[in-house]
């Protein structure tokens, strides 16, 4: 088994230090190391969008992200977007539209969406929403409430 | 130490709120129809929720399965020897160190641990527990197994040649199931015809893609009981199951259900990792947790049943259907699970969507060395729907009526009883044709479209029209097919329900939660359902055939419906009033004629408690639906409701690249009555783009027995760009056994999409392809009349 290497990082705002396997990736780390279990894995090969995360404000398959690579950056989880007056909104706005069910999927397009949000403000309209969620699946709901949740998120943040 | 028993005593004085002078009305209201979010909903969306995925227990060890390389071979020789030497690993178990392993599924022909042979790429023939996934996965690397190759058998038509290899030797002629249905005499019907058609159709392979892989987590109590953390959909007949492959008593073993990431039927059937998971916590004494990968779950799970379907029907010249023979041929797979039974439902379309006075249905499902199929939302009623509704328009383009006149021609009526003998109570069939015919313009563009046809241009317009008829009261397959519900309210008026139905992403706790409120006049807020533990909740059959909101349901007002009883009862005894005057409303006893506000609910519960005859409301309710078991020949009236739907599809072919646009989708649902409006929604739009994927872009590719594109990259699955637009219309038809008049529809908007597609594109290209997936190339394939 190989060496663990030390990296240092902040999740959610704050510091971490932790020691992980070079092949490790940002997804295992997240999940198995720091207990972050609101990532979700649904394809480990970038299909999926269920392990989406924000590192340093752009957003990332943390499946396809080696945990080595997460040193000295800024990562920001499901739990961390949430937790902010921006993210709480996208979360009760897919809460409000039904556009969640079986919610496997749900985390990866709650921090997906912020990051719309956040990236496009105002100018967030559905097409552009349809586009940006394009690398998200969801098997339960057809998408069409997932793109109304987030269009009403977006209306409130202006 | 406490209160004072006497402290806790509240004693109600009638009329006490309008004494002290602060009375206050309480209108009625309803949650009935209402867009009520989802319980779970908050926890889902902030990463809260546990799955199975996500629990790891004390001491836990990972499970991971060696599967075979062969798709047909006997196992010479396993050495784990190697394995079991390397550090971290703490048992790797072969079908020899489980001689107590029984055989698993419908036909009980499928160990879970194989010991001398495989007979499919997916066989399971060891595993390994190790103090990690990684360490579990290097294990497997280090057995080996020594195979001698058996001619494989790749498809049905070889599997059923004579001298043909065997695959199981209790089934000599390889063939794994029969069906046989009839009524009327179809050559009677045939004589009567003025029109006789007959085609093939062919349906492809498709797999759930649940966005939550499979996984277990067994654990033994040092008594030996079983805990079993499981993704079932089903899991009262799962104990049992359980029990009958491991030889140990039912009553021993408890299923707990995490949350999970998607069913959609895929947790119907017990498959062997679960078996092995527990034979691992077994041999190690220790909770083994087994989850698999992506490209396992594309492997290694069940698919939608394929069908070789060959229909042939007929019609008078003023439209009136005369007969039909449907013929299907399944592959089977290596092993039998649930798909070889989807003729259950196949020939409920066949015989009774429409009135068809002679019909005759036969299936016969032939093992091959192929994946094997699970049941999958619709349940067989895509393939049946896809050849019948494509001949509907056949026969009525040739005998020259409008194919939305020939379906209303034929269309069932409320009162109706089939030749299968379904009898239809409440039925929306006629309204929900007219509904979407109108609303989509169906026969102006139809008729418009095919005039287009001849011209040159490159992208070519079509709507198709197809219809439904699926259970929606449940399906007596079962010696029962109830469902029981507990309700107890403590003193601070919080309800809880105990309820067997299983939550899976579908709506049901918050549905069953609401139609308690209903009853008892408290707030959403004020209920909590318990759902996931089969020491806890009442027997309930399990999450299948669209039966949840209308079986659970009906389940949870009985027990509703006996706690405010009680509770009326209780209030009419502190107060003097009479029971029928009083109503329960936002957790207020009021007078049910003006609203005024008598006492709270809490503190009457908790007059009731603390009294001298002390008691609490606690109630429970069996609902046993009023339908019937299916004789030997499959008549009798399965379910307690038929629900229906019509769905009309606008597409736009490019006829140069074979790509299919699905523009618009207008659906008319007969639900019954819409219970959680943002729910049912929910349910009919997922529907629809699940099947707009098994229309157009969804193929698991088998080849030689090995599924060729396991991963998202090469499964394509819709995304959001692709979706169409959706109009969707509720006929309230008011089913009078329903919960509030409700019948179920969880499997219904997925069953019409392929059928309407294919009418579809060829009401744009004159083109009729009678083979699934519509991708481009097949598409482009059909149009240009190149063969692969």
């Amino acid at each position: 088994m190989s060496t663990n290497i030390e990296i240092r990082f902040t999740v959610n705002g704050s510091p971490r230090t932790v020691a992980v396997p070079p092949e490790m990736s940002a997804l295992n780390m997240l999940r198995e190391v720091i207990g972050l279990t609101g990532t979700k894995y649904g394809c480990g090969e970038g299909e999926c969008g269920a392990c989406t995360i924000l590192v340093d404000g752009m957003s990332v398959n943390s499946c396809l992200l080696f945990a080595v690579d997460c040193d000295g950056r800024k990562l920001t989880t499901v739990e961390g977007v949430v937790n902010e007056p921006a993210g709480a909104r996208v979360r009760d706005a897919f809460v409000q539209a039904g556009a969640v069910q079986c919610g496997f999927c749900t985390p990866g397009f709650v921090v997906q969406a912020a990051h719309l949000i956040d990236t496009h403000g105002s100018k967030l309209d559905p097409e552009t929403i349809k586009r940006g969620i394009e690398g998200n699946l969801c098997r339960c709901t057809g998408y069409k409430k997932i793109v109304e949740a987030i269009t009403a998120a977006a209306q409130e943040a202006r | 130490m406490g209160i004072a028993p006497e402290a806790q005593v509240e004693t109600i004085a009638p009329h006490e709120a309008r004494d002290a002078g602060t009375a206050r009305t309480i209108e009625k209201d309803s949650l009935i129809g209402k867009r009520i979010a989802k319980l779970d909903a908050p926890d889902k969306a902030s990463g809260k929720t546990r799955y199975i995925h996500d629990m790891n227990l004390p001491g836990q060890l990972h499970g991971k399965i060696l599967h075979s390389t062969r798709v047909h071979a006997l196992i010479k020789r396993i050495d784990t020897s190697k394995a079991k030497a390397l550090p971290g690993v703490h048992a790797v178990i072969t079908a020899e160190d489980v001689p107590y392993q029984r055989p698993l599924g419908v036909s009980k022909d499928h160990m879970p641990l194989k010991g001398d042979r495989v007979r499919s790429m997916r066989d399971e023939i060891a595993a390994v527990a190790a103090d990690t996934p990684e360490i579990a996965e290097a294990a497997l690397k280090l057995i080996e197994v020594e195979y001698e190759d058996l001619p494989p058998l790749y498809n049905v038509a070889e599997a059923m040649k004579p001298g043909a290899p065997v695959l199981h030797d209790q089934k000599p002629d390889n063939v794994a199931m029969t069906f046989d249905y009839s009524h009327g005499d179809v050559v009677q019907g045939e004589a009567e015809s003025d029109v006789v058609f007959e085609d093939t159709f062919k349906l492809h392979y498709v797999t759930h893609c649940c966005m939550g892989v499979s996984g277990v987590i067994a654990d033994f109590d040092s008594a030996g009981g079983l805990m079993l953390y499981s993704q079932t959909q089903v899991p009262f007949l799962h104990k049992r199951e359980f029990a009958e492959i491991l030889g140990i008593d039912p009553g021993r073993i408890r299923i707990v259900q995490p949350p999970i990431g998607g069913g959609f039927g895929s947790k119907l059937d017990i498959y062997p990792f679960e078996p092995i998971a527990i034979f691992l916590a077994k041999a190690t004494r220790r909770p083994v947790k087994l989850i698999f990968s992506r490209e396992q779950e594309f492997r290694i799970s069940p698919t939608r049943q394929p069908v070789l379907l060959t229909l042939r029907s007929g019609a008078k010249k003023d439209g009136t259907l005369t007969f039909r023979t449907a013929t299907t041929l399944h592959d089977n797979g290596a092993y039998t699970s649930w798909g070889a039974t989807t003729p259950f439902v196949i020939m409920q379309t066949i015989s009774s969507l429409y009135r068809v006075p002679h019909c005759k249905y036969h299936t016969t499902a032939v093992y091959t060395n192929n994946p094997y199929a699970g049941s999958f939302r619709g349940y067989g009623n895509l393939q049946a729907t896809f050849a019948v509704e494509q001949h509907m328009d056949k026969i009525a383009e040739a005998i020259g009526m409008d194919p939305l006149a020939f379906r209303l021609k034929n269309a069932q009526d409320p009162g109706e009883t089939t030749g299968q003998g379904m009898h239809f109570k409440s039925c929306g069939f006629k309204d929900c044709l007219r509904t979407v015919a109108e609303r989509g313009d169906y026969l102006r563009k139809h008729a418009e479209n095919i005039a287009n046809q001849a011209k040159p241009e490159r992208y070519k317009r079509g709507v198709g029209m197809a219809s439904m008829l699926h259970v929606g009261g449940g399906a007596k397959i079962y010696p029962s097919d109830g469902c029981g519900t507990i309700v107890k309210i403590d003193d601070f008026a919080h309800v809880t329900v105990m309820t067997g139905a299983s939550e899976i992403g579908q709506g049901s706790e918050t549905v069953i939660a609401q139609l308690v409120c209903e009853e008892l006049g408290v707030p959403m807020e004020a209920v909590t359902v318990v759902n996931n533990d089969t020491d806890v909740k009442p027997w309930d059959v399990g999450v299948h055939a669209s039966r949840t909101t209308f079986i659970a349901g009906n389940s949870a007002l009985g027990a509703a419906r006996k706690a405010r009883d009680k509770i009326l009862a209780v209030a009419a005894k502190a107060t003097g009033y009479d029971a029928s005057a009083l109503d329960l409303r936002q957790g207020t006893i009021v007078m049910a004629g003006t609203g005024e506000a008598i006492v709270p609910l809490a503190k009457l519960l908790r007059s009731l408690h603390f009294s001298e005859k002390a008691d609490l409301v606690m109630t429970t309710h069996y609902y046993e639906p009023p339908s019937e078991h299916q004789d030997k020949g499959f008549k009798g009236d399965v379910s307690a409701a038929y629900a229906w739907a019509s769905q009309v599809i606008e597409v736009v072919v490019d006829t140069d690249t074979g790509i299919v646009k699905m523009e618009k989708v207008w659906g008319a649902h007969d639900v019954g009555r819409v219970l959680n409006r943002l729910g049912i929604e929910g349910q009919i739009e997922g529907g629809v783009v699940m099947g707009q994927g098994y229309a157009l872009t969804e193929e698991l590719i088998v080849e030689d027995g090995v599924v060729k594109n396991p991963a998202f990259r090469d499964y394509k699955l819709v995304t959001a760009p692709e979706i169409p637009e959706m109009d969707v219309t509720f006929i309230e038809s008011m089913d009078g056994e329903g919960p509030r008049g409700a019948k179920g529809v969880g499997e219904a908007p997925a069953i019409c999409i392929a059928a309407a597609t294919a009418n579809a594109i060829y009401n744009a290209t004159g083109v009729r392809i009678q083979t699934l997936p519509y991708t481009p190339e097949n598409v482009y394939r059909a149009l240009k009349g190149v063969n692969r």
